[in-house]
């Protein structure tokens, strides 16, 4: 039994004759929410948004109206920026691509209600840099958009001036982590900032009040403001409202993206209804949840946790890896994170200490390198599975390995520390055994 | 603060009127500047918390993670109150991660663990991070002695290495500067040698290249640093991966005696300490003053200190440029100046000589005549450049204006008396006599000149050695009119003397014995008589100096 897909913000993507020009977006109902929201208080945008309950999409699933909140405009009296996080760089993840290529006046739409609601009159998209084409298709949405008077000076004769500019990425996984891409928005390496004090609600973007928000969070707000956010948050489960896109790659056999409600399925009913189960009739082995950096789950893992029940009181149960709803508090719960929405899935034949080998040499390349645990760590841990993957390590070493990703994970500037050591700490934890029987393989022979 | 220099920041000085919390830092209640971050904050109460990229004057970055504690906040009530535990003292929710401790700022009720178990694994974590890349070639560098890798892994790190993968190789003896070389397998990253560059001295040109482990300090294309303070990057950076030309290779820093003393390069006066080792300056370093230098010096000033050691410097009393003694120099000056009037004699003396050297010229100069005298110094101006250097190259010409010696315009009147004869005995002290606008010719003419100084002077007929700053005692006022002490850092070569013990003997020989043994006696008899320097006495200018009121510098 295949389960629907809730498509709000994939709604047209695909759809035979959808076109990403604005006329095609707007013959089908594009920017008339826009239309309603100028109408508005910005208070009430912010309040119906706060009432979605709406969870960032970028991957920590900070609630966005509460982020929203931290901008008192009345107290401030330097410029509120927004910025768009369009760097998706997260291994596995492959959602805000599509938006940008194939419905780009979704997230500028939700971007221009955004900015409105908060009063921000000079906002940024910051696309990753091997997105050219998705740039030139967003540089074109925009003008598209200051030609109907949608963007610029006083949109749609209310008299509020609005700017968006398009920023190509410098080419690097940090410049996604948002005060890395405001230190490379100012021209600067992206050097991840202290926080405190440099958080960007404070001091962001020139040392001025700003928004971060990513893609699908910020076309969210679309749809928050079209149905109402009491009603948006009847999708999805209470604190884990709405829809979300899940970027399904590796072993199955119909990887793609799918958009349901969140906690709508489980991950069972993800990979085997939805996706066709495991390629080859093999059998799963381990599946990672959230984006690379998501600690992984394993296949027969079991999973003691606190579940709401029919007479709403909360009982401790315990389910299975299949049973896991796609939801940011139960993945939690279990030990991983909902994170970017990437769901990689790998099977029997999978070696785990290649899979980890190949997910350490990914960040052991994209540590900026700023700080100590992090920059010297990175490379140790690539270091050290390569070997193992190659044979040429033994078990001390899968000992050394664990140890040095829990010298990182919590003592770094940016969550890259907790990126780079969760995968390691997980898979050397969870697939023990196998790391010290393929470690001292080569040595053996 | 009167520093001549801005900070980019003060960390580490709370400004006035900033109030005081209450913090318990391992156990203990202290009180503390609100807002001063946890690492200077503990400072005060030597609980020493282990940094590499923290500097109390440049930016937080908080990139090389050492400085990790363990921090709470007090555990509130419904009310927003702090729930008091037994002994009255808040209860501390602690935080379950590690917290920088440069980039926390103390609040009301904060809980600091320094010592804890976790914050002694973080150091311990940090440290093997920093040193599994590192290339471990203490035996040959020069920051040996004074790095705080070295004093860090004795402290905090662990003996065996666990380390086993092959290090990453970067650019070694890197030209970066006029006066730098870089070793990027040293190099920690803890970009203070940047923030430094950018922030205080204005010059923006060092930067990393590539990521991760591989990140490597370099200068952009085309840049250098060259500006004249890029030797305290040297000073700054923690382990030896910057080192200065002038020094490296050159002495074991365990060797050093160091001095407190001054720089004598301006008018400024930056705090400074004289190495030396067996009467040879090796180098010089600043000594913080925040009055005056805070942490800083020019390298102009650093390396001013080579003069001493060049090989023309005078060691011996000469007559007529032959070798002699004291004693016949001196007698034989003292009877020829008996020949003279007052308005024959002039005396060309130097704002770079201490306050007590020439306040027993002033002595000397009465004793030849006074007022009749004419007297001098010689104004040398550079240009100020914003940060610490001042305009006036000369270090006392305050000293020098209060104390009698310099007359502006005299300087002038000499030069013609000379070159009309009308002035017929000059005595010349520290300076060249050439910058003095006097040829050769018009003091061949002169029937004696008396050259008291560390270089030979060839048209004099007496030429006497005296020391340099390294080699005397003294005090000088700055520019901005601080009293600040010099101090011996090693011997005056063979028979040079303290211009003071050369004043006070001709004095002594024309007739005129004044019971001055010591400088401190030179001091006293000064303080005895200028108004400016009442109630003072040398040690009472301490090693720091003290603010004299310009009002009495000038009158
Ligand atoms: C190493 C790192 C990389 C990140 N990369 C991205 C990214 O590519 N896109 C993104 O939206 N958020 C990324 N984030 C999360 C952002 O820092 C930030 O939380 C997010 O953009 C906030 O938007 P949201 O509240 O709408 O989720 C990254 C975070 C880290 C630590
Ligand atoms: S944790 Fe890693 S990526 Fe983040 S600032 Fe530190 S070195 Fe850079
Ligand atoms: S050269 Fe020295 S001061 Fe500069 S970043 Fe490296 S370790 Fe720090
Ligand atoms: S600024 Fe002046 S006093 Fe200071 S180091 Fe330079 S020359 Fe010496
Ligand atoms: S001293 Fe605090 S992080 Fe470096």
């Amino acid at each position: 039994m295949a389960i629907a897909e809730t498509r709000l913000i994939f709604k047209h993507i695909d759809s035979p004759g959808y076109t990403n020009d604005i006329d095609c977006y707007i013959k089908n109902g594009g920017y008339t929410t826009l239309r309603k929201a100028i109408t508005m208080k910005t208070a009430e945008i912010i309040s119906e948004v706060k009432a979605s309950g709406l969870r960032g999409r970028g991957g920590a699933g900070f609630p966005t109206g509460v982020k929203w909140g931290f901008i008192d405009p009345s107290k401030n009296t330097k410029p509120v920026y927004l910025i768009c996080n369009a760097d998706e760089s997260e291994p596995g993840t492959f959602k805000d691509r599509q938006i940008i290529h194939k419905d780009p006046h979704q997230l500028i739409e939700g971007m221009i209600i955004s900015c409105f609601a908060n009063n921000v009159k000079l906002a940024y998209l910051y696309i990753r840099g091997e997105f050219p084409e998705g740039a030139k298709i967003l540089e074109r949405a925009c003008d598209e958009a200051r030609q109907k008077n949608l963007l610029g000076k006083n949109i749609l004769g209310t008299g509020y001036d609005l700017e968006i500019y398009i920023h190509r990425g410098a080419g690097a996984y940090i410049c996604g982590e948002e005060t890395g891409l405001i230190e490379s928005l100012e021209g600067k390496r992206a050097y991840p900032r202290i926080k405190p004090p440099y958080f960007p609600a404070v001091l962001g973007l020139y040392m001025c009040p700003t928004i971060v928000n990513n893609v699908e969070t910020l076309c969210n707000v679309i749809h928050i403001l079209q149905m109402g956010g009491a009603n948006f948050a009847k999708l999805g489960k209470p604190n884990n409202t709405g829809t979300r896109v899940l970027c399904v790659s590796g072993d199955v056999v119909k990887p793609g993206y799918y958009e349901f409600e969140v906690g709508a399925l489980t991950l069972g009913q993800l990979i085997y209804d939805v996706c066709g189960g495991i390629k080859n009739g093999k059998k799963l082995k381990a599946i990672i949840p959230g984006g690379s950096s998501a600690k992984v789950l394993k296949a027969g893992e079991r999973y003691k946790i606190k579940q709401k029940q029919a007479d709403g009181t909360m009982a401790d149960v315990e389910i299975a890896l299949e049973d896991i709803p796609m939801d940011f508090d139960t993945m939690a719960a279990v030990g991983s994170m909902a994170g970017s929405g990437g769901v990689i899935v790998m099977d029997e034949t999978r070696s785990m200490p290649d899979c980890l080998a190949n997910i350490s040499e990914f960040y052991a390349h994209e540590s900026c390198g700023q700080c100590t645990p992090c920059r010297e760590g990175s490379l140790w841990m690539k270091k050290i599975t390569s070997r193992i993957r190659d044979g040429k390590a033994s078990v001390e070493d899968v000992g050394v390995l664990k140890n040095v990703a829990d010298n990182i994970a919590g003592r770094t500037i940016c969550a890259f520390g907790e990126a780079c050591s969760w995968p390691v700490q997980s898979f050397v934890t969870k697939f023990k055994e196998e790391f010290e029987t393929v470690a001292g393989n080569g040595a053996k022979k | 603060m009167s520093c001549a220099c801005k900070n980019p920041f003060n960390h580490d000085i709370a400004t006035e009127n900033t109030p005081m919390v209450n913090v318990q830092i391992d156990g203990e209640w202290v009180q503390v500047p609100k807002g001063m971050n946890i690492v200077a904050a503990a400072e005060r109460f030597s609980k020493f918390i282990p940094h590499y990229c923290y500097h109390p004057k440049l930016s937080v970055v908080g990139n090389c993670r050492m400085c990790l504690i363990e921090m709470g906040t007090p555990k509130m009530d419904a009310n927003r109150q702090p729930i008091l535990a037994a002994d009255g003292k808040p209860e501390i929710a602690w935080m379950p991660r590690p917290q920088i401790g440069c980039a926390t700022q103390v609040s009301e009720g904060m809980g600091i663990r320094t010592e804890s178990p976790l914050v002694q694994e973080c150091r311990k974590g940090v440290m093997e991070f920093l040193l599994i890349n590192h290339p471990l070639d203490c035996p040959i560098c020069d920051q040996a002695g004074e790095c705080k890798l070295q004093e860090y892994s004795f402290e905090h790190g662990q003996s065996n290495s666990r380390f086993i993968e092959e290090k990453v190789t970067k650019p070694k003896n890197v030209d970066i500067g006029e006066r730098i070389v870089l070793d990027d397998e040293r190099c920690i990253m803890c970009s203070r040698c940047i923030r430094f560059s950018k922030e205080f001295a204005n010059d923006d040109v060092l930067g990393f290249t590539q990521r991760g482990s591989h990140t490597t300090l370099a200068v952009y294309p085309g840049k250098r640093l060259d500006n004249n303070y890029s030797l305290n990057t040297v000073d700054i950076c923690p382990v030896g991966a910057l080192t200065s030309k002038d020094f490296r290779f050159k002495m074991r820093v365990w060797f050093l005696k160091e001095t407190k003393s001054i720089c004598t390069g301006c008018a400024t006066g930056c705090n400074v300490l004289v190495g030396s080792r067996e009467n040879e300056v090796h180098r010089l370093t600043p000594r913080e003053n925040e009055e005056v230098n805070s942490l800083w010096m020019c390298d102009q000033g650093r390396l001013g200190f080579h003069e001493i050691h060049e090989d023309n410097r005078l060691t011996t009393p000469l007559i007529n440029g032959i070798k002699s003694d004291w004693s016949s120099a001196l007698t034989q000056i003292a009877q020829q100046l008996h020949g003279f009037k007052p308005e024959q004699i002039a005396i060309i003396a130097s704002a770079r000589m201490t306050n007590e050297e020439l306040f027993l010229l002033s002595g000397l100069r009465k004793a030849l005549g006074g007022e009749a005298v004419l007297c001098d110094v010689i104004e040398r101006l550079g240009q100020a450049d914003g940060i610490l250097r001042s305009a006036d190259l000369n270090p006392n010409s305050n000293g020098a204006k209060l104390l009698g010696i310099a007359n502006p315009g005299k300087l002038n009147e000499i030069r013609s008396g000379v070159s009309n004869g009308s002035i017929q005995a000059l005595l010349i002290f520290n300076e060249n006599a050439n910058e003095a606008g006097l040829s050769i010719e018009s003091l061949k003419k002169t029937a004696l000149v008396i050259n008291v100084g560390m270089r030979l002077n060839g048209a004099a007929h007496f030429n006497l050695p005296s020391s340099s700053f390294a080699e005397k005692r003294g005090t000088m006022i700055n520019g901005k009119g601080r009293l600040q002490r010099l101090n011996r850092a090693i011997a005056a070569p063979d028979q040079a003397r303290d211009d003071w013990e050369i004043i006070r003997d001709l004095k002594a020989a024309m007739g005129g014995g004044n019971g001055i043994h010591t400088v401190e006696e030179a001091f006293k008899a000064m303080a005895a008589v200028i108004p400016a320097f009442k109630d003072l006495t040398m040690s009472k200018v301490g090693d720091l100096g003290v603010e004299l009121t310009l009002s009495s510098v000038q009158s």
